[in-house]
């Protein structure tokens, strides 16, 4: 078996192998890109909205009645990067229980959505916000002032985990 | 005595402006650059600093004279601040022998645009002056101890005189037929007779060679093997930072702009034009004919920097025994039988 003569170089056309041509034809392709559509989004004045799909910022859901948290832990519990912590309190309201400190550090958490995936109330939810800049590091511990999202705002993401989850 | 000092001045003043001019194009290449290279990957570029983001080169080199100048313990000193000075100067230095456009005459002084454009050497003063480029690059690399650093300036160095050959022997053909040395009578030769005199026509493999060669000349893509920065960190210029890294910056830009000039002037008919400017009705030496002149010129500068810029985004880097390859096996065989044809041609026809 002599296959060394079907190398690459030899497979050429003599027009090929003078590359000026190709060279050419390069050098077209490029300037046609030139003039073509650009992809660039001008940031601060234009925003992306993300999808129901998207996971930015976990929330606490506000419901009509009151917060939905029950303070059961099983978010604290599972959070791989150990970035939720919830105190436990007694309450007069149907749901008996309530977090009187519930905190979200946000130079942990790794917005895997475990803690929504895991919350039986449907309480913490991940949100669409990504724009997440601190100027300090104490601004990036969310407390239940911060957290707390009424439910209307977040219509989006509740659908899409009624739909796919 | 009196002449003396009126040729002193206006060598002053002409020096000065050519030094501002050249500042100025390195910050309008920096712009076009951007742009460019922004359109071709499907992006808008600068567009933040000023209208259209123009003023972002002045913004780049305020940034550059802020940074903090940093010279590594092992580098050797002397040499590491002699070597951005050195590639700066022999860029600007490029500019004494060329001109800009024709003379200005008033009354019965004859004002050429440009430092020295009648000089008889001047396409050998060009070559000499491009040459000496590489020890700018070559100390860079030598002085700053760093391997990287180290292994950009000996490839730029064997690049460099690799094709210097070329560049030398393109312009051979070219120096035949026109038979001066002179860049203004290299424009004169090819003005008139619609534009086929233009050196490109009559030395279409020379003005190829010579191309290939300038890109090789300027360190630029698709021959930047010395600041190529998947394998060497940034070449030669690796421990260099604040207005020394800008004089290199600076350097290579005024590089690219000499190059794009001498290729205007002597293959692309520098100020001329396919129609004759007689059409105009302007009068040979006075000034609105002279600003005619440098417009054209300075479109056509335009075009060949663009050129530049665009091949830059299009081709990828050449692998370094390509590289020799090339210069060694193609071009300098090329540009050899080019200078023998030529030679035969102009003895037949002249």
């Amino acid at each position: 078996m002599n296959n060394t003569k079907n190398t690459e170089v030899e497979r050429r056309s003599f027009w090929e192998k003078l590359y000026i041509p190709e060279i050419a034809k390069g050098l077209g392709l490029t300037l046609a890109e030139m003039f073509k559509p650009k992809f660039t989004r001008q940031y601060p004045e234009e925003r992306w909205e993300p999808l129901g799909s998207y996971r930015g910022r976990p929330v606490l859901v506000d419901d009509v009645d009151g917060e939905r948290c029950v303070a059961c832990g099983l978010c604290s519990r599972v959070c791989p990067a150990l970035a939720i912590e919830v105190n436990a309190d007694e309450t007069d309201r149907d749901k008996e229980r309530f977090p009187v400190k519930f905190e979200i550090n946000m130079l942990r958490c790794i917005y895997c959505g475990f803690c929504e995936e895991v919350c039986p109330e449907e309480a913490i939810v991940m949100s669409k916000d990504y724009e997440l800049v601190f100027q300090r590091q104490e601004d990036a511990i969310m407390d239940k002032e911060k957290l707390l999202v009424p439910v209307a705002q977040l219509q989006d993401r509740l659908e899409f985990l009624r739909q796919y989850r | 005595m009196n002449d003396l000092l009126w040729i002193t001045i206006e060598a002053l003043a002409k020096g000065l402006a050519i030094v501002m001019a050249i500042q100025l194009m390195a910050a309008l290449n920096v712009y076009l650059e951007r742009k460019v290279s922004a359109f071709i990957q499907g992006r808008i570029g600068p567009n933040r600093v000023g209208p259209w983001g123009t003023l972002q080169p002045f913004a780049d080199v305020a940034k550059l004279f802020l940074k903090e100048d940093l010279v590594p313990n092992a580098a050797d000193k002397f040499f590491h601040s002699l070597a951005p000075v050195i590639a700066l100067g022999v860029a600007l230095a490029t500019w004494a022998v060329i001109p800009f456009s024709s003379y200005i005459q008033l009354e019965d002084r004859i004002i050429y645009l440009g430092i020295a454009p009648d000089l008889n050497i001047g396409i050998l003063y060009v070559l000499a002056m491009t040459s000496l480029g590489v020890y700018g690059i070559t100390l860079a690399g030598w002085s700053s101890n760093n391997k990287y650093s180290l292994l950009g300036g000996l490839r730029s160095s064997a690049q460099m005189i690799s094709y210097e050959l070329s560049m030398g022997l393109s312009l051979v053909g070219t120096v035949l037929i026109v038979g001066s040395f002179s860049i203004n009578d290299f424009v004169d030769y090819q003005q008139g007779w619609g534009g086929i005199r233009w050196l490109i026509f009559l030395q279409p493999i020379g003005f190829i060679i010579f191309l290939i060669a300038a890109f090789a000349e300027t360190n630029r893509a698709p021959f930047d093997l010395p600041e190529a920065e998947p394998e060497l960190v940034g070449g030669f210029n690796t421990e260099y930072s604040g207005m020394k890294f800008g004089m290199f910056f600076l350097a290579e830009y005024a590089n690219m702009t000499t190059s794009s000039v001498l290729i205007v002037l002597l293959f692309l008919g520098g100020w001329s034009i396919p129609f004759a400017y007689e059409a105009l009705g302007l009068q040979e030496g006075s000034i609105m004919l002279a600003l005619v002149h440098f417009l054209v010129f300075f479109v056509k500068v335009l075009f060949m920097l663009f050129f530049f810029i665009w091949v830059r985004w299009s081709i990828p880097r050449f692998r370094y025994d390509q590289l020799m390859n090339l210069g060694w096996k193609v071009l300098l065989p090329l540009a050899l039988v080019n200078v023998v044809v030529t030679a035969a041609g102009v003895l037949f026809f002249k």
